[in-house]
């Protein structure tokens, strides 16, 4: 849990980093997000004079909802504590709680930037869920369990092989991804202020300590998805409970080698392509939920697809 | 005394109470009277419901010399009825409790007081009746007074249409019961129900019997197509009775899908299953588009009610398919996911009916473009419809998700279906109970968020108060019972295991000794869920985030006005609407849903006219369906017409003309 809490921030200046380096800019250090973090927590909290009550609660809330979710994903090794506390299908819905809760408080103030926000998110978000479900369909029908150390552990072992089902939901994990996590081409992270933004609209009245558990909780959630890609797709190095602490050592340098990887793609990813219209990203995400859907009749067809 | 016995009685009091409200409903304090009594009754029927599960679990039966001479009525409380019961006096009590705060503002009370009793009557001996010809009586009983309650305020003139259009469709429904029922009884009019068990269908009979209760009870529950009435019937009438329509009523529907599909019909063919889970898939997903699109509160929730009534056949649909395929505990896990949305819908349902009471007495207002900021001034009542909104939109760690997950892991049992069509419609299925899950979720970010969040819209947002205690007592109660069957799912299951028993042979494994309450549908290994520590660790982390952040970071904190990217409006409709949140759906689902069109007026520069934007929404199923009934049946009673204006000779001609056809018609038959 303090492994996802302590590395989310530091993933975030890490692909910032990279990125401004494609962009032949030095950047600002990868320990910037942190100094953020501990700038925004001193500062005093501007709050709108009609902000209600569940506008203060809801950042600790999806602070809290999103730090609940990542601890439940395996990072370097499987077989963690209460991980059948929440399946992947339960995981998915946690996040679901997150995403609620923020559309509400991007209403709460009555402005008209929050409301295009929490439209557009909602909107974004009514086709990434059922896109996410499919892939957990997929995922639990080839390794018979929809719990994700499970699920790794399947995924690790020989039997998974390779799979046109797996492949299928690899690409549509990442454009659902993409797209949860507000990146290039769905919404872009580093603008405020623009009218395809989404994710910065709907926080644009937070400040203070408020904003810094909002933030934390976008890099938690970058965080979880990359992990998630990892121990599924790339599950290599992971340790199981009954190996030795050496295991671990080396589970720990692959899961952060597997990162940095997933985050020097990231980076060249939105380097490379254009942010979309508003309007193109259902087309886009639509794309992923045909690619879960195939992918599931896939495996209803043969269990060996 | 039988628990049967018991039922009886108290469905007598509420008969009682229909008849004495008849006679006192002008005088003061009458409502207190007949709810109160409504309340009692009801839990008592609730409490013996309960104690039907906690051991004396052995189906009673009683027979009243009522009815058909030959045959009496029959009532019988098993597993099954118990379950039904339960969920009609749960939504009873706390509609009850909530109507001694809520009847008071009632303007008509002799419209509304003697058809309450009698409706929570009606239900309970739906439930009851153990023969074909009581369950029809009182199913029609039912109907009836409801249809009475939303004609309760019927000076309102789209009521008027609404109360209609529901006879019609209710009659229609009540119809192909009748027939169904006089297939099963067969030739030998055998109407006990223990005597349709015995007797031994042919497949032809039990298909054609089981389509017909599937359109009966589908049009009584709201499946589409035959879901027209119930978005208009539901808000027309007074929200308490919304509330036991919407979240009881429909319930009472699935219960005679259920008793008919599983207990009466000797198993059926898997094709059957491929209907009742296409049709459930279907209503899921256009019953939350049809409630995107509504800014009626009322309405926006009975279309919501349509949509889990399709996530409740889904359920339904593949435990037929299961049982078809002799796969019983994958059946149980189907049938025990849909029982138990049953009961969160009855929760949750009710729950944000009364919550839209609330907003409507406090405010006169169903409109959600004139509120806005209630969760200042209403600050109970917003919380408790937020615990509703949070339940509906299936999100952990309250019921609404504990019962998805079910019926999640259900479909996950099913490539291990043989039947090819099962296998291609399956994940479909799936599919499309996922995109219903995250548009509900949309849905309700718009409901509560317009509603309740936000400024005022409108002067009576603006002044709105808080409501009376018994209601929110009532919303309170729900609420709570939300929680606690979100995060003990376990026990819920168990309780719901002897239904499960006598309905496919089989149960889901006992729960309640899994450590730490988790729920664990098949092993371990394949999912499990726990809502109590989901709970738990959400809670700790939130207020532990909370505690430290205040602790040593800052707890200033400063009010000023609303940044809004520096250009704040001080106008309220400078705000997002209902219609302006859904409009990006309404443009990725709506173009092809609804045929939506928008156009926008701009005049000229110079022309101080304001701009105009227009949107055109139609209605692809009463389109399809119900205008070109409508258009037959207007085009032959046009030409019936003429034969009103005939001379005496000419009616004379036709009275013999029958007679003389009728006599042919025996001469041949004989």
């Amino acid at each position: 849990m303090a492994l996802v809490l302590l590395a989310a921030p530091l993933l975030t200046g890490f692909v910032r980093k990279i990125k401004a380096r494609l962009q032949r800019r030095r950047g600002p250090s990868v320990i910037q997000p942190y100094r953020d973090l501990y700038r925004l927590l001193r500062k005093e909290v501007v709050l709108a004079e009609n902000a209600s009550w569940l506008f203060r609660v809801t950042p600790y809330l999806i602070f809290a909802v999103t730090w609940v979710a990542a601890s439940l994903v395996p990072t370097f090794a499987s077989g963690l504590m209460f991980s059948w506390t929440a399946d992947l299908i339960a995981i998915i819905a946690l996040l679901g709680s997150a995403r609620f809760f923020l559309a509400l408080a991007g209403l709460d103030v009555g402005t008209s930037f929050g409301g295009i926000g929490s439209s557009r998110e909602v909107m974004i978000a009514s086709i990434a869920e059922p896109a996410m479900l499919l892939i957990v369909f997929t995922l639990a029908l080839v390794a018979g369990s929809t719990q994700l150390s499970y699920v790794a552990e399947f995924m690790a072992s020989p039997e998974a092989g390779l799979r046109v089902s797996v492949g299928l939901a690899l690409i549509a994990l990442v454009m659902v991804g993409i797209a949860e996590n507000g990146r290039i081409p769905v919404d872009n992270p580093a603008t405020h202020l623009e009218l395809t933004m989404v994710h910065e609209a709907m926080v644009l009245e937070y400040s203070g300590r408020h904003l810094a558990m909002i933030e934390l909780a976008a890099s938690m959630k970058l965080l979880l998805y990359l992990s998630l890609l990892a121990c599924l797709f790339a599950p290599w190095g992971l340790a199981t409970p009954s190996m030795g602490p050496a295991a671990f050592a080396v589970g720990l340098t692959s899961y952060l080698g597997k990162l940095a990887a997933g985050g020097t793609l990231l980076a060249l990813f939105e380097i490379i392509v254009a942010k979309m219209r508003v309007f193109r990203v259902p087309e886009f995400l639509g794309a992923a939920l045909m690619l879960g859907l195939l992918g599931t009749l896939l495996l209803f067809l043969s269990r060996s697809l | 005394m039988q628990l049967v016995t018991v039922g009886l009685s108290c469905v007598g009091v509420l008969l009682g109470a229909a008849v004495l409200a008849v006679g006192i409903a002008r005088r003061a304090g009458a409502s207190t009277i007949v709810y109160g009594a409504s309340l009692v009754a009801s839990a008592i029927v609730l409490a013996a419901a309960l104690a039907h599960f906690v051991g004396l679990s052995s189906p009673t039966t009683l027979t009243l010399p009522l009815g058909l001479p030959w045959l009496g009525a029959h009532f019988r409380l098993d597993a099954l009825a118990a379950l039904f019961l339960a969920v009609v006096n749960l939504g009873g009590v706390s509609a009850s409790l909530y109507a001694l705060g809520y009847g008071a503002h009632e303007p008509f009370p002799g419209r509304v007081l003697p058809f309450f009793p009698a409706f929570l009557a009606g239900m309970n001996l739906v439930v009851l009746a153990d023969d074909a010809f009581t369950f029809l009586l009182c199913w029609e009983f039912m109907s009836l007074a409801s249809w009475a309650l939303v004609m309760a305020h019927h000076r309102i003139e789209e009521n008027v249409r609404a109360a209609y259009i529901y006879l019609v469709m209710a009659s229609f429904g009540t119809l192909t019961l009748l027939l169904a029922f006089g297939l099963l009884a067969g030739p030998d009019g055998a109407y006990g129900f223990a005597a349709i068990r015995e007797s031994a269908q042919t497949p032809f009979v039990n298909t054609l019997a089981l389509m017909l209760v599937l359109i009966g009870a589908g049009s009584k529950a709201g499946l589409v197509p035959l879901h027209v009435w119930l978005p208009l019937a539901h808000p027309a009438a007074p929200s308490h009775v919304s509330a036991l329509m919407s979240g009881v009523m429909t319930k009472v529907a699935v219960y005679a899908f259920v008793r008919v599909a599983f207990d009466l019909l000797d198993g059926s063919g898997w094709w059957q299953s491929i209907v009742v889970l296409f049709i459930g898939g279907g209503t899921s997903v256009l019953g939350v588009l049809y409630a995107l699109m509504q800014h009626d509160l009322k309405r926006l929730l009975a279309y919501h009610t349509v949509e889990n009534i399709g996530i409740i056949f889904i359920g339904l649909g593949l435990a037929l398919a299961f049982q078809a395929n002799g796969m019983r505990a994958a059946a149980a896990l189907a049938l025990t996911a849909a029982l138990f949305h049953v009961l969160n819908h009855s929760l949750f349902k009710s729950l944000l009916f009364f919550g839209a009471g609330a907003v409507l007495t406090s405010t006169g207002q169903r409109d959600m473009e004139l509120l806005g900021g209630l969760i200042r001034r209403m600050p109970y009542t917003s919380f408790t419809f937020l615990v509703g909104c949070v339940a509906i939109s299936a999100l952990p760690p309250l019921n609404g998700f504990a019962s998805e997950w079910l019926t999640f892991q259900a479909i996950l049992q099913s490539p291990e279906l043989p039947q090819w069509g099962l296998k291609f419609m399956v994940p479909a299925v799936g599919g499309l109970l996922a995109l219903s899950a995250a548009l509900a979720a949309a849905c309700f970010v718009k409901a509560f968020g317009i509603t309740f969040l936000g400024r005022p819209r409108s002067s009576a947002a603006e002044t709105a108060g808080e409501v009376d205690r018994f209601s929110l007592t009532a919303m309170f109660g729900l609420a709570s019972l939300c929680l606690l069957a979100g995060i003990l799912p376990g026990f819920v299951i168990d309780a719901l295991a002897p239904v499960t028993v006598s309905m496919v042979g089989e149960r889901m494994p006992a729960q309640a000794d899994i450590a730490w309450l988790s729920i664990v549908p098949i092993a371990e290994a394949r999912s499990s869920y726990n809502g109590l520590l989901v709970f738990v660790f959400v809670a700790f982390s939130a207020s532990f985030a909370a505690l430290v952040v205040h602790r040593f970071a800052s707890r200033a904190l400063r009010r000023a006005p609303a940044w809004d990217c520096g250009f704040p409006d001080s106008s309220t409709r400078t705000q997002y609407t209902a219609g302006s949140f859904a409009q990006p759906i309404r443009r990725v689902f709506g173009t092809l849903v609804f045929r939506a069109r928008e156009q926008v007026e701009l005049p000229p520069p110079g022309d101080p006219r304001p701009a105009r934007l227009h949107v055109e929404l139609r209605d692809l199923v009463w389109e399809a369906f119900y205008l070109p009934i409508a258009g037959v049946v207007s085009a032959t009673a046009t030409r019936l017409n003429h034969f009103q204006f005939l001379t005496i000779r000419r009616y004379l001609g036709l009275v013999f003309l029958t007679l003389v056809t009728l006599l042919l018609v025996i001469a041949i038959w004989l």
